[in-house]
């Protein structure tokens, strides 16, 4: 309080300059416009410059020549494009799946209060909390072809000879289920997160309520817990598939869209990186990325649902 | 009744053990494999979830820190991540505010659409960025990631610190305008003040953001002494054809642990300002 009487009495100067920032409209205009010029620049100029390279055959820098909606079409047509769409929407369902579940349970138990708790969380948190490209070094080490500790767990169990070990990142199918499994190892504690936070906006009176109704275990579950679990692993799956789906490093740093010759795991980001950085065609590379805009429109317009939803309730 | 006590009781580590076992393994390995003697990564006979007779050993991370340009990767990451940070304060910290106090319902429909903005990946951006770069001659600097990386930091640090200050009691404001505090004083003598744990929130996961991004400084950046922890641990820990395993778990591990206490110690914080922003 001595502080806030401190500024009082330190009247303002510069009479005729304050008042303009007295004006509410004004001040609110010039503290917001800065970030938000700022993500017009640097968000929408390099996606409206992405929607123009896609429509011409640009090569390295921004000179190409318009060729309509020939890219599209052209990746429309490929293979080796219509197996990366269907390599995404595998690697997106299936981890999403498994990382609601978990992350449900996880967030549930975390709520309670018990021994050792720090702990427990930090580890659960670990694999979002650390970088992701060096936490995956851990993954190839593991998968390695002559070394991996699995391998060698399988060898001394006798559950496997030497010789038929299973060759984690170099099978086709196998290639795909690891490369899942990280992911999922990856963003389940990112959902935990987002678990947690919409369970802590639930007020507790809702559990003692159900509570003297004499709602327990099972029924409980069914018609109180669960019903306000739905807004929250709405967020948490629209999150996670944005992230899944858009996500290059695992793929990449992992398996690069291999195992040659069948590309078993070329995700669309895998498949657009490769075209226009390493093959050097900006324009199509441009367009295979842009596939992925109807995925982002449609989580968009299902975070804008929910924002209003809480707003009115 | 002791045995429903025991059931509540040991439930959350029946659950939670499990998976703290699955999820925190790859560390595990992770300190093994950092400490551990190099002939003994390639011996069948030394088991790999422990030391054997020759460990453990800081000769990893001798050769690390020795042979290695990782001392420079990490300074650059440092650098990279004060520039971004301070870029992300100063247009983040004042739009926040604004955007919880000032603009009423236009305001938390522009919030909305700012967040949504961190939802457009790198994949998407990565192209006509890098075309934009190297119009301008920036590749293989460090300078091209610090003007990059705030187009996702700045939108996750707006919408954060727009939660944060609305968590903030509007009392203290008034009463300090009340006093006759101009609005520009009271924001920054009493509300920047008190926000300071959610400042230090912002700043931290930006920070993390920085650490943890991979495709723009994959791609951007190919001179070694000019990359970044994520990239240079993954390209060239390399000596011959065989990656320095060792090496590269200790160069993992370096910045992997502080980010992960400093991201529990905040994760409540991070909690209440996120849902500030969407559940008010």
């Amino acid at each position: 309080m001595q502080r806030v009487e401190a500024l009082a009495a330190a009247r303002p100067r510069g009479r005729r300059w304050t008042n303009v920032f007295e004006r509410q409209g004004f001040l609110a205009s010039v503290l917001i416009s800065p970030a938000v010029i700022f993500v017009l620049v640097l968000v929408g100029g390099p996606l409206a410059l992405a929607v123009w390279l896609s429509f011409t055959n640009a090569t390295t820098g921004l000179h190409g020549k318009w060729v309509g909606l020939e890219n599209f079409r052209h990746e429309w047509g490929n293979p080796a494009f219509q197996h990366a769409v269907w390599h995404t929407f595998l690697f997106t369902v299936i981890s999403q799946a498994i990382v609601l579940v978990g992350a449900g349970l996880i967030a549930h138990a975390l709520l309670k209060d018990f021994r050792g708790k720090w702990i427990l969380r930090f580890l659960i948190l670990l694999p979002w909390a650390a970088p992701i490209a060096l936490s995956l070094m851990a993954w190839k080490w593991m998968f390695d072809t002559s070394y991996s500790i699995f391998n060698w767990t399988l060898v001394h169990t006798h559950v496997k000879g030497p010789l038929d070990v299973p060759q984690y990142l170099a099978q086709p199918k196998l290639a795909m289920a690891s490369v899942i499994a990280v992911h999922t190892w990856r963003i389940l504690p990112f959902a935990v997160v987002i678990f947690l936070a919409g369970l802590s906006s639930i007020p507790k009176e809702v559990d003692d309520a159900a509570a003297i109704d004499g709602a327990t275990g099972f029924r409980k579950f069914w018609s109180v817990t669960l019903p306000l679990q739905l807004p929250i692993a709405t967020v948490a799956l629209l999150f996670g598939i944005v992230f899944t789906a858009t996500d290059m490093a695992v793929v990449y740093i992992l398996t690069q869209g291999g195992p040659p010759p069948s590309f078993s795991t070329e995700m669309v980001t895998t498949w657009a990186y490769k075209t226009a950085v390493e093959s050097g065609s900006l324009g199509p590379g441009a367009a295979i990325s842009l596939f992925l805009l109807p995925v982002l429109a449609f989580v968009s317009i299902g975070m804008l649902w929910f924002a209003r939803r809480t707003e009115v309730s | 009744m002791i045995g429903r006590e025991l059931r509540e009781k040991g439930l959350p580590y029946l659950i939670l053990g499990p998976f703290a076992i699955v999820l925190a393994f790859p560390f595990y390995v992770m300190v093994i494999t950092a400490f551990k003697n190099q002939t003994e990564f390639y011996d069948p006979s030394v088991t790999p979830y422990w030391f054997g007779k020759h460990s453990p050993t800081w000769a990893n991370a001798s050769f690390l820190f020795h042979q290695t340009q990782y001392p420079t990767w990490l300074a650059n990451t440092a650098i990279v991540g004060v520039c971004v940070v301070a870029i992300t304060l100063v247009l983040a910290l004042p739009a926040g505010y604004a955007l919880a106090r000032l603009a009423g319902r236009i305001g938390q429909s522009l919030g909305v659409g700012i967040f949504l903005t961190y939802l457009i990946p790198p994949t998407l951006l990565f192209i006509p960025f890098f075309a934009v770069i190297k119009q301008a001659h920036l590749t293989d600097t460090i300078w091209s990631l610090v003007l990059v990386y705030p187009s996702f930091t700045v939108p996750f640090s707006t919408w954060l610190l727009m939660g944060f200050f609305k968590t903030i009691p509007q009392e203290l404001e008034d009463a300090a305008r009340v006093d006759g505090a101009s609005r520009l004083k009271t924001l920054t003598r009493v509300v920047f003040p008190i926000s300071i744990p959610g400042i230090l929130t912002v700043v931290i996961f930006s920070f993390s953001l920085v650490v943890n991004e991979f495709i723009y400084a994959f791609t951007f950046i190919s001179p070694s002494d000019h990359k970044m922890v994520s990239t240079g641990v993954y390209t060239d820990l390399i000596r011959g054809d065989l990656p320095e395993w060792g090496a590269i778990m200790v160069a993992a591990l370096i910045p992997s642990i502080p980010l992960a206490l400093l991201y529990n110690a905040f994760l409540d914080r991070f909690i209440a300002g996120f849902t500030g922003g969407a559940f008010r």
